[in-house]
């Protein structure tokens, strides 16, 4: 097996674990009654997202909607960074009004992330409740926001990384911890 | 990270191919955004573009204001007729007064080829050009690529007949520039008085009958004929440009079966083209209009960025 930097959080194995259990957790808590879509917040959250409505599909034996949400327009950092972040499509075919949400990321760092999903979601309408379902909790937050599912809760410090790295992202699945923050931002996008 | 390197988007002769991609990929995540309920996204919030119009136009402008808006910039439009330019007043010291407004885009349409460059060099906004005389309007290309694209799910290899009066109109030069760099074949075609024969530079194939430029395209574009810019005859009547030039169902029968027909607007109907073939199913010029408001958020959003970057100014 190649050697991996830094700590290891999770094996493939351990992630679909969790996923299940999140899953079960979604269904008991949301139910066989409730109308519920599942929203995959780009760009890691969309394969979690895909994982967590099969899951689901196979226990209620319904089809579940599944969306895909692109924060960036949203973001509250676009007036000081000079880089555009680049765009990719959300693709919400169906109509979120008075439906139950689930947003699926895959790391809640900051919370900002979730605040511009937040305000996203409401330009497509008006949903009866969104929860949020993340694998990783790595603390530090920066704004009011917590999660209803979690994979996983990890004591970090703000020097540290926490990769996510999905098939199919990535060609392979692992979460590991990272000592220094790497120069890449797909962890936290 | 995704980014342009430039400031301003004065022409696609100043684009790689690189960073055409990117406007079209941009544009057409953009898209969505107008199917929505809520047509609004805040990512150009506090941000204040200025329209500055000297040449009448609905589309553009009309296109520019709605990307815009969309985006939920602040506007500020200024035309020529209600301007201090119809004052006096010199594009530079204009410039100058905008600039003192702070705006971070200046979107501008000029009847002189170079303003929008000259505009660029002097402001620290970003500058975007909505056409400049007979030279380019970079942002119809873009979009115009984009609607190709959509279609034919590529540029590169096909056949783009570009037909009309070539050398007053600078969709002519910006599509061409922009079709020739993604790879295509590109073909013109019109009047020899309406040809500027230095187009081959461009990259592009000059032909004088139509026949020739439709055979075997996979895109067919008509361009009016536009008497505003000519003070002398080019063509000796609309009826003989519409024999030997129009677009018609016959015509169109030369190209590729599953070809597609565009049109930058305004349409002369029996001029340039027939009704028929305007309002056929392989028209896809209503999908040019609703590609221009995507493919200006795009430019907009990819440039808010970047005013004060790399900005050479002149003493003052």
């Amino acid at each position: 097996m190649k050697k991996i930097k830094g700590r290891l959080l999770m094996t493939a194995a351990e992630i679909d674990l969790v996923l299940a259990r999140i899953a079960a957790e979604i269904v008991e808590k949301l139910g066989p009654r409730d109308e519920f879509a599942i929203i995959g917040i780009r760009r890691r959250g969309v394969p979690l997202a895909q994982r967590l409505c099969q899951k689901i599909e196979a226990t209620l034996k319904r089809p579940i909607p599944l969306g895909i949400l692109d924060i960036t327009l949203y973001r509250d950092d676009l007036t000081t960074i000079s880089n555009r972040p680049m765009l990719r499509e959300t693709l919400i075919d169906f109509d979120i009004n008075d439906l139950s949400l689930v947003l699926v990321d895959d790391v809640l760092y900051t919370g900002r992330t979730i605040r511009a999903a937040l305000d996203g979601l409401v330009d497509l309408g008006r949903p009866k409740r969104v929860q949020l379902a993340v694998l990783i909790d790595r603390g530090n937050r920066e704004l009011p926001i917590q999660a209803d599912y979690v994979g996983k809760h990890v004591e970090t410090a703000e020097d540290e990384t926490v990769e996510v790295r999905l098939t199919e992202e990535d060609q392979e699945e692992r979460v590991v911890l990272l000592k220094r923050p790497q120069p890449s931002p797909a962890a936290e996008e | 990270m995704a980014s342009l390197s430039h400031k301003d988007l004065l022409s696609i002769e100043q684009l790689s191919v690189e960073e055409i991609n990117l406007i079209l990929d941009t544009a057409e995540a953009l898209r969505e955004v107008s199917d929505r309920p809520v047509k609004k996204v805040p990512a150009l919030r506090g941000k204040t573009v200025i329209n500055l119009f000297f040449e009448p136009s609905t589309r553009t402008r009309s296109s520019f204001e709605l990307a815009e808006k969309r985006l939920s910039a602040d506007i500020l439009n200024f035309s020529a007729s209600t301007s201090s330019v119809s004052k006096g007043e010199t594009l530079l010291d204009t410039a100058h007064n905008l600039e003192a407004m702070a705006p971070d885009i200046i979107v501008i349409r000029h009847e002189s080829a170079g303003a929008s460059h000259l505009l660029g060099r002097e402001c620290r906004s970003s500058v975007v050009n909505a056409g400049d005389g007979m030279h380019e309007h970079p942002t119809q290309a873009l979009l115009d690529g984009l609607t190709v694209r959509t279609v034919k799910g590529r540029l590169e290899g096909l056949k783009i007949a570009i037909i009309g009066d070539i050398a007053h109109s600078r969709v002519a030069r910006s599509d061409t520039l922009l079709f020739h760099k993604m790879g295509a074949d590109v073909w013109i075609c019109g009047p020899p008085t309406l040809i500027p024969w230095d187009f081959d530079k461009l990259g592009a194939r000059i032909t004088g009958h139509i026949e020739e430029a439709i055979e075997g395209s996979d895109v067919v574009m008509m361009l009016r004929i536009q008497h505003e810019r000519q003070n002398e005859a080019f063509i000796p009547s609309t009826r003989e440009y519409y024999n030997i030039y129009g677009l018609t169902r016959e015509r169109m029968r030369l190209a590729k079966k599953d070809t597609i027909v565009m049109h930058p607007g305004p349409m002369n109907r029996g001029v340039e083209i027939d009704s028929d073939v305007a309002d056929a199913d392989y028209s896809v010029i209503l999908n040019q209009v609703a590609n221009g408001v995507a493919t200006r958020m795009a430019v907009l959003y990819l440039l808010s960025g970047n005013a004060g970057l790399k900005v050479k100014r002149s003493s003052r």
